[in-house]
């Protein structure tokens, strides 16, 4: 007897929803194990997981909050990642708008015009464009592998926001703390509901959720994109030129992540410090991944990925869980939501061994 | 046992299953072969051949059924186990490292026996003697020409001694002067009292060659024959399990307006192991269908490349319907009038996984299927409709995803894809290769049609009786260099055969008619 895996040659929409139910089973099942062989009361401890952020209003924000930046630097990166496009520096092109937009919320600090809080998008969006345009550029021209370069400018944009903060933009009176001075009020994302911190920026996430899947799913240049990624010698048949859609996938990731960048600066931070992103760029290419690079699964993936960010936070409050249990369990559910993924593509057989000589 | 009357077969297959996720490729087959016979397996493509071929290199293992090797069961567990039983394999793709020379190549497949380099050279000059395969042994690989590669492959086979040698298709890639040379190796390895499988669809070689048919249709066995007691069109039927009408082209009409120029076309090629085109001179008109014959690899890829726009050349070397267009991208050429059948049906021609609708937009955008930068889904579906119904394309319908139809109908859609968008210039490569013989009739009708209502074709293919069959004019191309273009009554297969392998004097301007 032995195990064999068969590609299935049709997937039964019932498996598309059956499959995540059967990640989130098996996610529980070993939280349980893995929470009552530490010592932990496992049932407190999914609760606060996955209960306790979001009991109430303000967890509720909160996790629109956490989920804002996520989604749309996902939303982003699956223009790329459909054409084949591996931008793996949304990290860094986030940091960049945040930059762009600080850099014009601190030079009119003071002045308050109206106008700033459209440019600071604006700028947000250019930013995070224009530090994407390197690895486009270079894989346009030289054929450079977008995943090593786009992956380096991120540290790069990391740097460079710590030399800002430390030097020419730090708040004269922050007694030398790395930050810079607090954006004045022009320069803030006004709220949506007092008393937390749900900003506009959520109202636009979720149009990009829409624009998204115009672009990716209705519109020409998405097809282009799609036949790119899963067919490059169709798409050279076809015409569609590779620096095309390595361009809008880049751009499109760029200006997305520098967007989410700009409403981190202007939205719960409020100034320029070191460090504007706890890895939201980097967990946008699972969260990309996890809603299939689809718009709407994309909108739901980030919600989970924030809520097990919340979730992290609670359990190590509540029940003095380390920080690396936490990780291992939130890494539990990736492995399962992906790993069951494969089985609607591919069914398990147990077989004898044939011919029996 | 002494009464066991005559010897058994050298190896004898009896009831094969196999079964892959949604298609039984082998069903209960039975194939014997005796000692010095030469025996045809025959079938089309998706019969059930190269299934039942990697069985017994032990590449694959049955689900059911038994073989006999000198009449003793036996599993075949591995390659390695059946080259021991002694079982050599030619396979059609070549497997020989490019960058080795012929000794190398060899002294890697032999093992320890390959460590004395000299004595294997020695070897291998003793057997190319012998059996009329002139090779020489202290050439790199990327040097040779595709029939000198093949006889490596031979040559590397024979050095194990196998008693069964099993060739598939070796013939795909060799010119008819190649394919003779050989047969005359493959007799006399059969008189030596080897047996010999020779997997093939070409009648007229399987004919003059073996003794002995073995027919598969979908993964069974439908017959057993000789081969050269039957007729090429009896044995046809038993393949294909219909009468096959072929198509014929209509009289020659007068030729229209010059709608595909090319003028002293060089080209660069674009891997280090492509091939250059050299001073490519070559018109085709409306209403004519140009053949271009040739052994894999001699420049067709580039010259089409050239054409479609997937490669550049001088604005003036390519011209459509009389535009200079040797700088603009394929849409733009597109707009000329262009259409484009690829070699690749999957992956190129059609992406796999995406809708006949969505397969549609890939080259039919501009007939209504885009407007103001959206996909028009609904627009889309119809025209994949509309080819599936003119067509006869067999799909469940628009939404079926393009691998999922069998390789002859993918080619039909793609085939009227094109066809619809009512092209001045079609270029079609290798249209039939890997179709089965009613879809390949199917597609030939499809292009004299297009020729009748007045469009340009220029096809390149490897298969001549299909270049004879449906062209007006023919050459063939050779290291980059085009042949005379004559019309086909006059080119017959013996010329363009020797033309397949460069014998063509100067170039073009020799014009031979």
């Amino acid at each position: 007897m032995r195990l064999r895996l068969e590609a299935r040659t049709e997937t039964a929409r019932w498996l598309v929803v059956a499959t995540p139910l059967l990640a989130a089973a098996l996610t529980l099942a070993s939280g349980i194990v893995m929470f009552a062989a530490l010592g932990y009361d496992p049932a407190k401890a999914l609760t606060s997981f996955f209960i306790k952020p979001i009991e109430n209003v303000y967890g509720l924000t909160e996790l629109a909050v956490k989920a804002t930046p996520l989604l749309l630097c996902a939303l982003g990166l699956a223009v790329g990642f459909r054409g084949g496009v591996w931008n793996i520096g949304a990290e860094g092109q986030l940091t960049m708008g945040a930059v762009a937009a600080g850099g014009l919320a601190l030079a009119f600090h003071g002045e308050e015009p109206g106008w700033l809080m459209p440019a600071m998008v604006l700028a947000g969006a250019l930013g995070g464009a224009a530090w994407a345009a390197i690895p486009a550029f270079l894989r346009a021209r030289f054929n450079t592998n977008e995943i090593l370069t786009s992956l380096m400018l991120t540290y790069v944009a990391v740097q460079f926001l710590g030399y800002l903060v430390h030097g020419p933009w730090r708040n004269p009176q922050g007694f030398n703390f790395p930050q810079s001075r607090d954006f004045g009020e022009a320069a803030i994302i006004p709220l949506l509901m007092e008393g937390t911190r749900l900003h506009l920026g959520v109202i636009l996430a979720g149009l990009a959720v829409f624009a998204a899947w115009l672009l990716l799913d209705r519109s020409h240049l998405g097809f282009q994109i799609r036949v790119s990624g899963s067919a490059p010698r169709a798409a050279a048949y076809a015409g569609y030129p590779v620096s095309r859609i390595v361009w809008a996938g880049f751009l499109a990731g760029g200006a997305m992540a520098g967007l989410a960048g700009m409403m981190e600066a202007a939205g719960p931070i409020g100034k320029l410090q070191p460090l504007i992103s706890p890895g939201y760029g980097f967990a946008a290419i699972i969260v990309a991944f996890l809603g299939r690079l689809n718009a709407f699964g994309i909108l739901l993936a980030s919600l989970l990925v924030a809520l097990l960010y919340l979730g992290g936070e609670t359990a190590q409050i509540d029940l003095k869980v380390p920080p690396a249990v936490t990780g291992v369990f939130q890494g539990l559910l990736l492995f399962f939501l992906l790993g069951s993924d494969f089985l609607t593509r591919y069914r398990v057989k147990l077989v004898r061994r044939a011919a029996a000589s | 046992m002494p009464s066991e009357a005559p010897t058994p077969p050298l190896i004898r297959l009896s009831g094969i299953v196999k079964a892959y996720p949604g298609c039984l490729a082998n069903d209960r087959i039975d194939l014997s072969v005796a000692a010095g016979e030469i025996h045809a397996l025959l079938g089309e493509n998706g019969a059930g051949k190269s299934t039942l071929v990697k069985i017994m290199a032990g590449v694959v293992s049955p689900d059911a059924g038994e073989i006999r090797w000198q009449g003793a069961p036996v599993a075949i567990e591995g390659p390695a186990a059946a080259r021991r039983l002694g079982i050599g394999m030619v396979f059609q793709h070549f497997t020989l490292f490019e960058s080795l020379t012929v000794t190398e190549n060899v002294a890697l497949a032999a093992g320890t026996k390959g460590r004395d380099r000299k004595a294997l050279a020695g070897r291998i000059a003793e057997l190319a003697a012998r059996y009329g395969l002139a090779v020489d042994a202290n050439r790199h690989v990327h040097h040779l020409a595709v029939g000198e590669r093949q006889r490596v492959e031979i040559l590397r086979c024979l050095l194990e001694e196998p008693r069964l040698i099993v060739l598939d298709e070796p013939t795909s890639v060799l010119t008819p002067q190649e394919a003779e040379a050989l047969f005359a190796t493959l007799r006399m390895l059969a008189a030596e009292g080897r047996g010999i499988l020779f997997i093939s669809h070409k009648l007229d070689e399987v004919r003059a060659l073996c003794q002995r048919a073995t027919i598969l249709r979908g993964g069974k066995r439908v017959g057993e024959c000789d081969p050269r007691a039957e007729s090429a069109a009896s044995l046809a039927r038993l393949m294909v399990g219909s009468d096959v009408t072929p198509a014929r082209r209509g009289a020659p009409k007068a030729p229209g307006g010059e709608m595909l120029a090319l003028a002293k076309l060089d080209l660069a090629p674009a891997d280090p192991h492509g091939v250059p085109l050299h001073a490519i001179d070559l018109t085709v008109r409306a209403g004519e269908i140009v053949g271009i014959a040739g052994v894999a690899g001699n420049g067709q890829s580039e010259l089409l490349a050239a054409v479609t726009g997937e490669r550049l050349a001088p604005e003036h070397a390519v011209r459509i319907a009389g535009v200079p267009a040797g700088r603009r991208a394929s849409s733009y050429r597109r707009k000329l009038g262009l259409a484009v059948i690829p070699e690749e049906r999957l992956g190129r021609g059609a992406v796999a996984e995406m809708s006949l609708a969505e397969n549609a937009v890939l080259t039919a955008a501009d007939q209504g299927l885009v407007s103001g930068g959206m996909v028009q889904s609904r627009a889309a579906a119809a025209y994949a409709k509309a080819v599936i119904e003119r067509f006869g394309v067999v799909a469940r319908g628009a939404g079926a995803a393009a691998d999922s139809l069998s390789g002859g109908n993918l080619q039909k859609f793609i085939l009227g894809r094109e066809m619809l968008q009512n092209p001045k210039l079609l270029v079609a490569a290798h249209p039939t290769w890997g179709v089965d013989v009613g879809a390949a009739a199917a597609i030939h009708r499809a292009l004299l049609a297009l020729r009748e209502a007045g469009a340009a074709i220029l096809i390149v293919s490897e298969d001549l009786d299909e270049l004879l069959a449906i062209s007006d004019r023919v050459a063939a191309i050779c290291g980059g260099r085009l042949s005379p273009v004559v019309p086909a009554e006059e080119a017959g297969r013996e010329r363009l055969g020797q033309w397949m392998s460069g014998l063509f004097g100067g170039g073009a301007e020799a014009h031979a008619a």
